[in-house]
């Protein structure tokens, strides 16, 4: 197991090494504007743009820029300046990382407990109303553009302009240190918005495998044991169901890490997401670079730990 | 003992499965030795019985035979021709004249294409009765002759049963009138009370079309009541190679034996006539098989030299070939 | 001795889009404490969901049950979901097909099996897992204590239905339904677990429903053997008398239809004309008629009792034809 660990650990590195590789080459083949004219302000006399493309380096060959930041990033952790205003990307990272983090978390509790909970009442009732009304809605959670939903949330409820102003609205976030409560009502919203769709798609799921879970023999075995319908249902069938959830859920998550663009955007979040947003509109690559890497480390990351406990909740890969 | 006109021949045919970890440098740790040194023959028009326990090796075999697999050693020879490393084109004439039936009528058949285009496919796929109306007229025929009803046709595999499903199966099997057919477990999948109709089914074909069968069976009186000469296969080889009465009345290998008195019976008196002699434990893994006699961690019979020394198939007193160094001698089954 | 089980005309029917299934059509049999009935039939023949409901098992919405399985005094068929709980597993237990798809596979066999005992005994944990390595010991397997800790794809096939009977026997059941308990089970295997239920219930006392397809399965192991066809019993009786002198076409049919190791090879086998009938809508009269050789005027229209085929005897049979013009046939 732990050779199996390191070896998937060395996969990791090889990964991020080839998305960073990638993303480089991307923004050198592309047309794009050129970083060093943005920096110049506007109608920039040419001597200037020239002296900011030398001092960005823009002026060497792509593979000694990408070298360079390798080094620097491989050696001492460090992601570079942004073109744009010169923060090194390493701080612009991390002081958007809790935002993102708590916008991800929070929703994926809430997407869990609704995605689960009514995936198990609908798989249990199969064929009631109670089930066909939950999945319907499901789909209609499924479909709906979490963009839109969340102009509308923000139209109901947010406190500026709601019709029922009872929860903060966009711009209205706190970092968690300074106000956990304001932080918490800052983000009911957000995580309301960015769970729908989420909760939606896992109780369908949740409910597809529950019934075909429950109609495998050893649940038949279980019943026939005498336990009870709540033991039936929950120890032995759901065991099994959750399992292929607990992949999806990973992956959901580390992508999420990465920066939930359209979310933090409605909602005006400062995130990993904008930035990210932010530093493509600008071609700024050191950030576009930093950014794509942490996303891709988190989702490589996820698969990773899904992979590991994979292995812990079914014997049959365990064992092989 | 071998046919004297053989239509299939193969000699120590070998069929190692290899097991190995890795996703790119791949390392091999291991091997399923599914076939593992088996020769025979099968003469023409004679029904050859492959008959053994899961993971024995049996099916494997068929599949060989068929070239459905490519052999990792040994020899296949069909129609004089060796085939064992044919490539594809080589094959296309292989796969006019052999066939197979497979054991699930379920699974085995398209179920979004009409009966008709089902059985059709042979004739398009090699290029015969290119004519439509020709290709329905050799289809309807084909359906009449294995007992389905050709106005049928357009129906689609889910409305028809089970055992009209294996009809349709064999319909389209011996719709070229192959030289071979291989059926791996034909009935095993289908009601007791359907069985017998596609076992007669199978053995009025034969007769009618001359055809040489291979019979894959794990259910003794099936082939018993089938086969010409029977194979017992066990871990991958032939334990036993003998004529089908001889082979049940006179078994020689300890594991026929035992295989025959296994057999529940249905006579409540043979039943009760006291407790038959059961073998012990489960089959070994065909990954790590037993030294020597494969066979004799579960032998009643085994003594040391068995662990050591591997049995080679050898003629046994009335023709049998046993592969065992310590055969059974003059045992008689129930009949 | 009075009976263990006793079934009354017991009807099981579900609602489905194509129509009303009538699994099972009025069955009544009685299973003594001790001894073993085995019940016969094909696929869609109703065997198994006449026990299933037996054990509380088919209670659906869109399922009908009438008629009455008394068990120790007690109408099974309305008893509550909570008495039934208490019934299954502890006073009945099955053990099913499948070994494999029949045990959780993210279980290990201890955790499984003191689950078993767990739910029927106020037990500890650590006297369950002493309970369940004896129970693993009498079924024959070697280092129960090893073998507690494995999960169920670690084992054969075999092993996994000696697991299943230990888990069935865990609790001492007074009866035990055994749904095809071979059938997924190599020959040789096969008759180890044979043998193993049977010496386990000479044991124990253990009356036993055994659910099979295989003729050769039930003349081994059953006192009294039920032919099922349709969701009916046609034929009923003690298993020496039942195959030595089979009554109704049906029974003779599958016999004179499967090969045997005990009849001469070169004999043709009879196949039975026809398929399996449809049980939306079954054919009228005996469902059996329309395949059967002997069928005559009255067979399309009337629905044939259960009854002894001679006056006083314990041998049944569901068919219209007399006893003497069926032999006559034969």
């Amino acid at each position: 197991m732990i050779r199996y660990i390191l070896r998937r650990l060395l996969w990791v590195v090889f990964l991020l090494f080839a998305v960073s590789l990638i993303t480089f080459v991307i923004f050198y083949l592309l047309p794009s504007a050129d970083p060093a004219a943005l920096r110049a302000g506007r109608q920039p006399n040419p001597a200037l743009v020239e002296s900011i493309r030398h001092q960005l380096g823009l002026d060497q060959p792509w593979y000694v820029q990408y070298g360079r930041y390798m080094k620097n990033l491989v050696f001492h952790f460090d992601f570079g300046f942004s073109y744009q205003n010169g923060v090194p990307v390493r701080q612009l990272i991390f002081s958007r990382l809790p935002a993102s983090i708590s916008l991800a978390a929070g929703a994926a509790v809430l997407w869990l407990v609704v995605g689960i909970g009514v995936g198990v009442i609908a798989a249990v009732r199969p064929r009631t109303k109670l089930d066909r009304a939950s999945m319907g809605l499901a789909l209609v959670g499924i479909s709906a553009p979490v963009y839109w939903l969340g102009l509308v949330a923000l139209y109901l409820f947010s406190a500026d302009i709601g019709l029922i102003p009872i929860l903060p609205g966009a711009n209205s976030y706190v970092p968690l240190s300074e106000d956990p409560a304001a932080w918490f009502t800052s983000l009911i919203m957000p995580w309301c918005v960015l769970a729908v769709s989420f909760a939606a798609f896992y109780s369908r799921l949740l409910r597809g495998n529950l019934t075909e879970v429950l109609s495998e023999d050893y649940i038949r075995t279980a019943r026939a044991k005498g336990l009870s319908e709540r033991r039936v249902v929950f120890r032995h069938g759901l065991r099994s169901a959750i399992t292929p959830i607990v992949t999806i859920f990973g992956l959901d998550l580390g992508i999420l890490l990465g920066g939930a663009i359209l979310t933090e955007t409605v909602f005006n979040i400062p995130g990993i997401g904008r930035l990210s947003y932010a530093s493509i509109v600008r071609s700024d690559l050191p950030v576009i670079q930093g950014t794509v890497l942490l996303g891709a480390f988190f989702i490589v990351f996820a698969n990773l730990l899904v992979d590991i406990f994979y292995a812990f909740l079914d014997p049959r890969v365990r064992y092989q | 003992m071998s046919a004297a006109d053989p239509l299939v021949e193969v000699r120590d045919l070998e069929m190692h499965f290899p097991l190995s970890r890795g996703v790119i440098l791949q390392r091999q740790y291991g091997a399923v030795r599914a076939v593992d040194g088996v020769s025979f023959s099968v003469g023409r028009g004679e029904t050859f019985g492959l008959v053994g326990e899961s993971g024995c090796g049996k099916s494997t075999t068929g599949r060989l035979i068929m070239r459905l697999l490519e052999p990792t050693a040994g020899q296949v020879l069909f129609d004089g021709e060796e085939i064992t490393h044919f490539g594809r084109r080589q094959l296309a004439p292989l796969r006019r004249d052999a066939q197979m039936v497979f054991q699930d009528p379920y699974s085995s058949l398209n179920p979004r294409k009409t009966v008709g285009s089902i059985i059709a496919e042979p004739f398009i796929i090699h290029r015969e009765a290119r004519e439509a109306g020709e290709r329905r007229r050799e289809v309807r025929e084909l359906m009449d002759r294995v007992g389905l009803n050709p106005e049928h046709y357009n129906r689609y595999p889910h409305q028809f049963s089970g055992g009209q499903r294996q009809r349709i199966g064999v319909a389209r099997a011996i719709a070229l009138r192959p030289k071979l057919l291989v059926a791996d477990e034909p009935v095993s999948a289908l009601d007791v009370s359907i069985q017998a109709q596609i076992i007669n089914l199978l053995q009025d074909l034969q007769g009618e079309l001359g055809l040489t069968l291979i019979f894959i069976a794990h259910d003794l009186s099936v082939v018993r009541h089938m086969c010409d000469r029977i194979a017992v296969m066990y871990l991958g080889k032939i334990v036993e190679l003998a004529e089908t009465e001889r082979c049940f009345s006179q078994p020689r290998h300890p594991y026929t034996g035992a295989l025959l008195a296994s057999v529940p019976v249905p006579e409540p008196s043979v039943a009760a006539s006291g407790r038959r002699p059961v073998l012990k434990g489960d089959v070994p893994s065909p990954s790590a098989p037993p030294s020597g006699c494969r066979f004799h961690t579960r032998c009643p019979k085994a003594q040391s030299l068995c662990a050591q020394q591997e049995p080679a198939l050898s003629e046994q007193p009335g023709g049998s070939l046993a592969a065992c160094h310590f055969p059974l001698e003059g045992y008689s089954s129930s009949s | 001795m009075s009976a263990l089980l006793t079934v009354n005309d017991l009807k099981v029917s579900f609602n489905t889009d194509d129509g009303v299934v009538r699994a099972v059509d009025g069955i009544s049999y009685s299973v003594e404490p001790g001894a073993t009935l085995g019940i016969v039939g094909e696929s869609g023949s109703g065997k198994t969901v006449g026990t299933m409901t037996i054990m509380g098992l088919t209670r659906a919405a869109n399922t009908e049950i009438s008629g009455q399985a008394i068990f120790d005094g007690e109408d099974l068929l309305r008893a509550s979901e909570q008495q039934m709980r208490a019934i299954r597993g502890d006073e009945i237990a099955m053990i099913f097909q499948d070994p494999l798809a029949s045990l959780h596979p993210f279980f290990t066999i201890g955790a499984q099996l003191v689950e078993a005992i767990r739910v029927h005994n106020d037990v500890s944990k650590a006297a369950a897992r002493t309970r369940s390595a004896e129970l693993l010991t009498m079924v024959g397997l070697s280092d129960p204590k090893q073998r507690l800790s494995s999960y169920p794809h670690q084992f054969s096939g075999g092993m996994r239905q000696r697991v299943m009977i230990a888990m069935a026997l865990a609790n001492e059941p007074r009866l035990l339904i055994a749904d095809e308990p071979t059938t997924a089970l190599d020959v040789t295997v096969q008759a180890q677990i044979l043998e193993l239920i049977a010496e386990l219930q000479a044991q124990s006392g253990t009356a036993m429903i055994i659910i099979t397809h295989d003729l050769g399965v039930v003349a081994e192991v059953a006192d009294e053997i039920a032919v099922m066809y349709a969701g009916r019993i046609v034929e009923q009786g003690s298993a020496t008398e039942l195959f030595s002198s089979p009554q109704h076409p049906y029974t003779r049919a599958l016999l004179d239809s499967i090969p045997r190791l005990d009849r001469d090879r070169s004999r043709a086998l009879e196949p039975i004309a026809g398929r399996p009938p449809s049980l939306i809508s079954p054919p009228s009269g005996c469902a059996f008629h329309p395949r059967c050789p002997l069928a005559f005027g009255r067979c399309p229209d009337e629905l044939p009792a259960l009854e002894p085929t001679a006056p006083g005897s314990q041998h049944l049979v569901a068919c219209l034809l007399s006893s003497e013009s069926r032999s006559a046939e034969r």
